[in-house]
């Protein structure tokens, strides 16, 4: 190959990282590349509707697929605009390649058009980040930023590419191996505190598994499974960890914290050994931290060094790769029973279960819920945007797989699902991919209704539509006197702000309007036979709450709990 | 809070330098001082970094410059053996030869030297550990001080 342009360098660089899909939004500084990418076989450009949909539909690609999910956009405010969704992707530990056009080398620094400094803003948000100033490094920084995302603790790297360095010419040869001194993640665990956490297994009474993002992240479900099927270890799975552990295996007791099970939490409360998988012990899984399991020898292991003993002081850490590191530990720990343990931990599931008002009246829970029966058997996987449509997702749907939950959970980022499932459909098209929503939150992102349609990605949006941003109403309804300050979405001036069916079916998808709860498995059997893009639009209890709830600041020991 | 002395091995690109402040800025810490230069292999540099800082999210801060790509090596010296160096320049108001014959006997009598010399003013230099540095600081206080600029510690470890 003779000499190319730094557009087809990195178009080249894409496809040696058997790159086949990216999302994107062109713009003046990025033409060259976008240029070289129209009319090319073997990498497919989906055109959204804003740079946030594109960077949040490679993040959901990333987690449908386990691939490095890349985005593209123009400099200055295309480039901002990625900014939330490399947030959020950098809070979840998500892999992705963000690639930027940046304005000419020469006026770098200079206010120039549609100019800003990407590499500065993105610092703090992203694993990595590359201003490209040379052609000649351009190769590498491809293999580097790809090495660096999926690797390790995955996470995005971003790409700044100076439009004139899109059009010089170089020689292209991809490197077959990083040289990077400061990064070398470790991942075979210490077999020395291997064979303490062993003889804690062997000690302990109430041992509890709490299995985060990071069993996702390594392919470690399957270690896990048989870890704890072998220990007869119970597994509390956190927001991120759903899917890594099969929720209808009679050792699983959901999700802990904020709105965990009462019985997770207080299997948390009661443990004497804890063993934290991939997770890091986050606020909102830990309540308040000087009351966090207080009987629990602790024991964590994780890829990253930075989240051992952050919040919670850990007995026992093992920093590695998940899947080796269950592998090994597999080997070297006896069966277990704990058959009293299990007994207690059955006595809380009776007491106090998932539960919510059973009546007549459209309740959120009662859709996903029959979503769960009607997709059991089906390949399904389920986005979510961020608020009480979130958290009933993750209660009432039961997650028997990994890479099959999708939703923004360190960042919080509303607007999230849409795109994300939209990038989960392009990485698994055989899959049946939900985006449950709220009417608050689809509202963020809504315009990717025209990438569904016209790049025939088909998906079905379930809105659990109470008129206001739900999960702060549901605060203000605790903790603020009922003071619904700016919570209210539908006003009697306009009760259908915007109508979602006519809305669905201004870009040509279909819509369909339920108030009933007599209606909701028909409207769900239609919605999962439709071939398009779908939305069902369920006008629920507005003043519906999430529950249990451990009140911010509290112990994750004090719930509370909506049917006493 | 107390002070900390960590030194960073971090190779020598632009950019790295941003990073590294921007661990201690975004928890609210002050760097006191940060001396950067290129070590024995020019592709990398070494940070002495001295920072007032709570020791428990400290520790966190040095997991996390670990955790940068471009950090090669982090170390802690504080509560260790190491040498550490300032250098000090500093200008002194000298309006007749009595102050300036004063100044010099001061500067001769710690091993410092006169580099610069004006109608009204010495400029002297200064090496060597914070504490004399600083004492020639107040002895030179007095005849009064027109500026001072001191260059950031930098340290290696000792044997003990």
């Amino acid at each position: 190959m003779g000499k190319i342009t730094g557009a087809e360098i990195l178009i080249e660089s894409l496809k040696a990282e058997g790159v086949k899909h990216v999302f994107g939004y062109p713009g003046g500084s990025i033409i060259p590349l976008t240029d070289k990418l129209y009319g090319e076989k073997e990498i497919k450009f989906y055109l959204t509707r804003h740079e946030q949909g594109a960077v949040h539909a490679a993040d959901g690609y990333a987690r449908a697929t386990g691939k490095v999910g890349v985005c593209i956009a123009t400099s200055g405010p295309g480039a901002t605009n990625l900014v939330t969704g490399i947030a959020t992707a950098n809070m979840d530990s998500i892999p992705i390649v963000a690639i930027t056009g940046q304005v000419n080398s020469s006026l770098i620094g200079n206010d120039a058009f549609q100019e800003a400094d990407m590499v500065g803003i993105t610092r703090p948000i992203t694993k990595h980040n590359y201003l490209v100033k040379d052609i000649k490094d351009l190769a590498r920084v491809v293999k580097e930023a790809f090495h660096i995302a999926r690797t390790g603790r995955p996470g995005p790297v971003l790409i700044d590419l100076p439009v004139d360095i899109q059009f010089k010419a170089a020689e292209f040869k991809y490197p077959k191996t990083v040289a990077l001194k400061g990064y070398n993640p470790t991942f075979k665990g210490h077999i020395g505190q291997m064979k303490r956490i062993v003889k804690a297994i062997e000690k302990s009474k109430k041992p509890i598994i709490y299995a985060g993002g990071g069993i996702i992240l390594s392919e470690a479900s399957k270690q896990l499974i048989a870890f704890a099927r072998k220990t007869k270890i119970p597994v509390t799975t956190t927001l991120m960890g759903l899917g890594g552990f099969p929720e209808d295996d009679p050792l699983s007791l959901g999700m802990l914290g904020m709105h965990g099970t009462a019985y997770a939490n207080h299997a948390v409360q009661e443990a004497d050994l804890i063993i934290a998988i991939g997770a890091r012990f986050d606020d909102r899984v830990t309540g308040r931290l000087d009351t966090f399991a207080p009987h629990a020898t602790v024991v964590h292991i994780d890829i990253d060094p930075a989240s051992v003993s952050k919040n919670v002081h850990v007995d026992i850490p093992v920093i590695g790769d998940a899947k080796q590191i269950l592998k090994e530990l597999q080997n070297l720990i006896k069966e277990g029973k704990h058959a009293a343990w299990h007994k207690k931990i059955a006595e809380w599931r009776k007491e106090t279960p998932l539960a919510y008002k059973q009546d007549n009246k459209l309740r959120p829970q009662y859709v996903i819920e029959e979503i769960c029966k009607l997709t059991k058997t089906e390949d399904v996987i389920i986005s979510t945007e961020v608020g009480q449509n979130q958290m009933w997702a993750a209660q009432y749907y039961t997650y028997t797989k990994p890479r099959t939950w999708i939703s923004s959970g360190g960042l919080g980022t509303m607007g999230y699902g849409f795109p994300a499932a939209l990038g989960a459909k392009v990485g698994r098209p055989e899959a049946m991919v939900f985006d449950i929503a709220g009417d608050g939150s689809i509202q963020m992102n809504i315009q990717e209704l025209a990438t569904a349609m016209i790049e025939k990605i088909p998906v079905k949006i379930i809105i659990l539509n109470n008129g206001c941003l739900g999960m702060v109403r549901q605060w203000q309804e605790l903790f603020y006197d009922k003071r619904y300050a700016f919570t209210t979405l539908a006003k009697k001036s306009c009760t259908k702000c915007p109508d979602f069916v006519k809305l669905a079916e201004s870009y040509g998808a279909k819509g369909v309007r339920i108030t009933k709860k007599a209606d909701v498995k028909k409207a769900l059997e239609v919605a999962i036979k439709e071939k398009g893009t779908i939305i069902l639009d369920f006008i629920v209890e507005r003043e519906e709450n999430v529950f249990p709830m451990v009140p911010a600041g509290e112990s994750i020991g004090n719930m509370l709990h909506g049917l006493a | 809070m107390p002070k900390f002395v960590i030194t960073v091995l971090v190779e020598n690109k632009f950019g790295v330098l941003a990073r590294i402040a921007g661990l201690f800025s975004a928890r609210g810490f002050n760097i006191d001082s940060l001396a950067v230069g290129e070590t024995e292999s020019p592709d990398i540099s070494r940070m002495t970094i001295v920072v007032e800082a709570d020791e428990k999210i400290l520790e966190q801060v040095k997991k996390q410059l670990n955790k940068l790509i471009d950090v090669i090596k982090v170390q802690d010296l504080t509560g260790g053996e190491y040498v550490d160096r300032e250098l000090l320049l500093v200008k002194v108001k000298s309006e007749n030869t009595k102050t300036r014959e004063k100044i010099v006997q001061i500067a001769g009598s710690t091993g410092a030297e006169i580099v610069d010399m004006g109608k009204k003013y010495l400029t002297i230099e200064e090496t060597g550990d914070e504490h004399k540095i600083k004492a020639l600081i107040e002895l030179l206080r007095p005849y009064g001080i027109l500026e001072s600029v001191r260059g950031g510690k930098i340290a290696l470890t000792a044997d003990k």
